[in-house]
């Protein structure tokens, strides 16, 4: 079974490599999902090997697939083909040798967030994050206008920089372990309880590194990179990013978590990611009620999803598994979000919200989806966020961490309120009326503008998902307990 | 023989790193930054060597040679990739004036002995003792990354800042595990190639690299 493991990570290389060989062929565009099927079914094959009971490795224990990784590589993997699946480039656009690297740093991109998830070592968890951002530097820059490139160098530096500062944490918490008999920093060995860590070194070299990876999920005070990079990015690639690049950080603090809590309690990260959370709401609410941008409003809406995100996880076990389904249900429906936003910028030629009007009236084919999808990414029910916010509520009250809760729970009606507005702006209305009258403003658009099977199955997906207890909820609370969580 | 002069070689290195951060925050020239940063490379890979030495661990040694290609002279090289003559022109036009920014360096290394010496204990080893030097390029580095306006600049200062976390590294723990050593050095090196690229996509674009250009982008 140990070789699934290495599909992940040599399949994109090599997808990658025959991108930038096809020459001015038409069949490099399927690169990137060609990319994110590899991942996904591997990651399908990984979790069906954990829940019967076995733990893959290899590499010499390199790398690692419990179920926590399991779950995450496929979540990285369905959402990546979404992304590229849905932002299909057009056969002609996909023969220039622009489109080469493109396709070609998407799967390197792919490459680089399996590796993060499967990697034992969480210096080599490390690394791969800042391949991340190595790969999509040049993503984010892709359209190399003025603006693009702003985006890019403050993501590049801001990212670089924070990920630098959870080293100088992956750092400490080696020197602590270099204090026992075996310096390492093998997670599953540091997550033993039995090791004698030294307390400070192991709470300093915590904070940083949940400080340094915070920055990488988008967390304020550290998110201004964000919505710069989100907004400026070619669609499939903040898909992308937004989707599973925030959570593979995230999952980075889950690992960090365990170690910690382990040596220090829960309450010391408790603290610090409560904080970071609820200024993640205050941020995303504050900044949505006026929003005029449309691809920046999902820039937000990924800090306010990533900070109810780090709430749950500053909980602790009890949320967990609804931040787990959280990280799904976020991922594909942003991706599709994202997606879309794509398409109706490309149809319509502007970001602005007011300069979209009666989307509903004039192209239903776009606005019906993106209708569905606003629903799901504010929590309506059958969608599983829903059922995640809700856990991770029910969670914090039980947990005694009402205040925190509660307090979320006001931002979020402020933002719900906030998106509801911007939608309902962006697709509801009469047409304005063009002086003279031109005859196609009154035929509606029913073109997709693109594939509808990877939405259709992004919703559908995270429509029923959380009614499926087996085997769902069985890999969800086995990755809970991989954590240290009992539950 | 080799006990006796350890302390003092751990001093003198990490003094000259030290010594090369705080010079870098009061010369102006980007050419003075670029070989004090080759300078601090070199000082680097000798504080790695030395402790190499010292713990008899041949794989330390390796990871010298890389640090010295890599910072010492990978690096710098790809910084100064420009002709010397319009280089030596480039002055940097700081938001600190030099004397505010020595007293700044001043009190960053006072904390950074603080924080140290509080949270940790310095221990009783000559590494233990010199550990806040790492800590205090770290800041230094923020500074520089903050205080600069000029792309490459900043850069200096992303270098400083990760040549302090290397510091941090092989003082307190003696270095980690060479794979990880292999894979932090070609990330450093690429994330510096890609920053080098769009800095000359901004001077195509802004016909300028002060980073204060960029500010189309904001709620």
């Amino acid at each position: 079974m140990s070789f699934v493991l290495w599909i992940p990570l040599v399949g994109p290389l090599v997808f990658a490599a025959l991108s930038l060989l096809l020459r001015g062929s038409s069949l490099r565009r399927f690169v990137g999902v060609a990319a994110s099927s590899a991942v996904l079914v591997s990651g399908l094959f990984l979790i069906s090997a954990v829940l019967n009971g076995d733990i893959p490795e290899g590499g010499g224990g390199i790398l690692r697939a419990d179920a926590l990784s399991a779950y995450m590589l496929s979540v990285v993997g369905a959402v990546g083909l979404i992304s590229t699946w849905g932002g299909l480039s057009s056969a002609a656009s996909s023969r220039t040798k622009n489109a080469a690297g493109y396709e070609a740093l998407i799967a390197l991109f792919l490459a680089a967030m399996s590796l993060a998830v499967l990697a034992d070592s969480i210096g080599l968890m490390w690394a791969a994050v800042e391949a991340t951002t190595i790969a999509t530097a040049f993503l984010v820059g892709h359209h190399r206008t003025r603006r693009s490139l702003e985006a890019a160098w403050k993501y590049v530096i801001l990212g670089s920089v924070g990920v630098a500062i959870a080293l100088l944490g992956i750092v400490l918490i080696y020197a602590a372990s270099v204090g026992t008999d075996t310096p390492t920093l093998s997670w599953i060995l540091l997550s033993q309880s039995t090791r004698g860590l030294d307390p400070a070194l192991i709470t300093a070299g915590g904070a940083l590194a949940v400080l340094g990876f915070a920055t990488k999920s988008g967390l304020a005070p550290m998110h201004s990179w964000l919505p710069d990079a989100h907004s400026q990015a070619p669609a499939p690639v903040s898909g992308l990013m937004s989707g599973v690049l925030l959570s593979v950080a995230l999952y980075a603090i889950l690992r960090i978590q365990s170690i910690t809590n382990l040596v220090i309690g829960p309450e010391f990260l408790r603290t610090m990611l409560s904080i970071a959370g609820l200024l993640s709401l205050l941020v995303a609410a504050s900044l949505l009620i006026r929003q005029r941008d449309y691809k920046r409003m999902l820039a937000y809406s990924s800090i306010e999803h990533m900070g109810l995100m780090a709430i749950g996880v500053a909980i602790g076990p009890a949320a967990l598994p609804s931040v787990l389904l959280y990280i799904l249900g976020h991922g594909l429906i942003k991706a599709t979000l994202f997606v879309l936003s794509g398409r109706i910028l490309k149809i319509e030629g502007t970001p602005v919200i007011a300069d979209v009007r009666a989307l509903l009236v004039r192209r239903p084919g776009l606005a019906i989806p993106w209708l569905i999808a606003m629903a799901a990414i504010v929590g309506f029910p059958p969608f599983s966020i829903f059922f995640s916010e809700v856990g991770i509520i029910m969670a914090g009250w039980s947990v005694g961490l009402g205040g925190v809760v509660g307090a979320a729970l006001v931002l979020l009606l402020v933002i719900f309120a906030a998106f509801t507005r911007l939608t309902v702006q962006m697709t509801i209305g009469a047409p304005a009326t063009t002086v003279p009258p031109s005859p196609q403003a009154f035929t509606p658009d029913y073109s997709t503008h693109g594939p509808i099977l990877p939405i259709i199955l992004a919703l559908a997906t995270t429509a029923t998902i959380a009614f499926v207890a087996e085997p769902v909820g069985t890999l969800l609370l086995q990755a809970t307990a991989v954590l240290g969580g009992t539950n | 023989m080799f006990e006796t002069f350890f302390p003092q070689l751990i001093g003198l290195c990490t003094g000259a790193l030290l010594l090369t951060s705080a010079l870098m925050v009061w010369r102006h020239s980007l050419l003075a930054s670029i070989r004090l940063l080759a300078l601090q490379g070199v000082a680097l890979a000798a504080l790695v060597a030395v402790i190499g030495i010292a713990e008899g661990e041949s794989e330390l040694g390796l990871v010298s040679l890389l640090i010295l290609s890599v910072k010492g002279i990978g690096l710098p090289w790809v910084l100064a990739y420009q002709s010397k003559a319009s280089i030596k022109q480039i002055q940097e036009s700081t938001r600190l004036n030099p004397t505010a920014a020595l007293l700044a360096v001043t009190l960053l290394s006072i904390l950074s002995y603080v924080v140290v010496s509080r949270v940790f204990g310095l221990g009783d080893s000559s590494t233990g003792h010199a550990a806040p030097i790492g800590l205090a390029m770290v800041l230094i580095g923020f500074l520089l990354l903050i205080s600069r306006r000029r792309a490459r600049s900043q850069l200096i200062g992303f270098l400083v800042l990760d040549n302090g976390i290397a510091t941090t590294t092989f003082l307190t723990s003696g270095g980690v595990p060479i794979l990880l050593e292999f894979a932090v050095s070609l990330d450093v090196l690429l994330v510096v190639l890609i920053l080098h690229v769009f800095t000359g996509r901004m001077r195509t674009k802004f016909g300028g690299t002060a980073v204060d250009q960029l500010r189309e982008l904001h709620d």
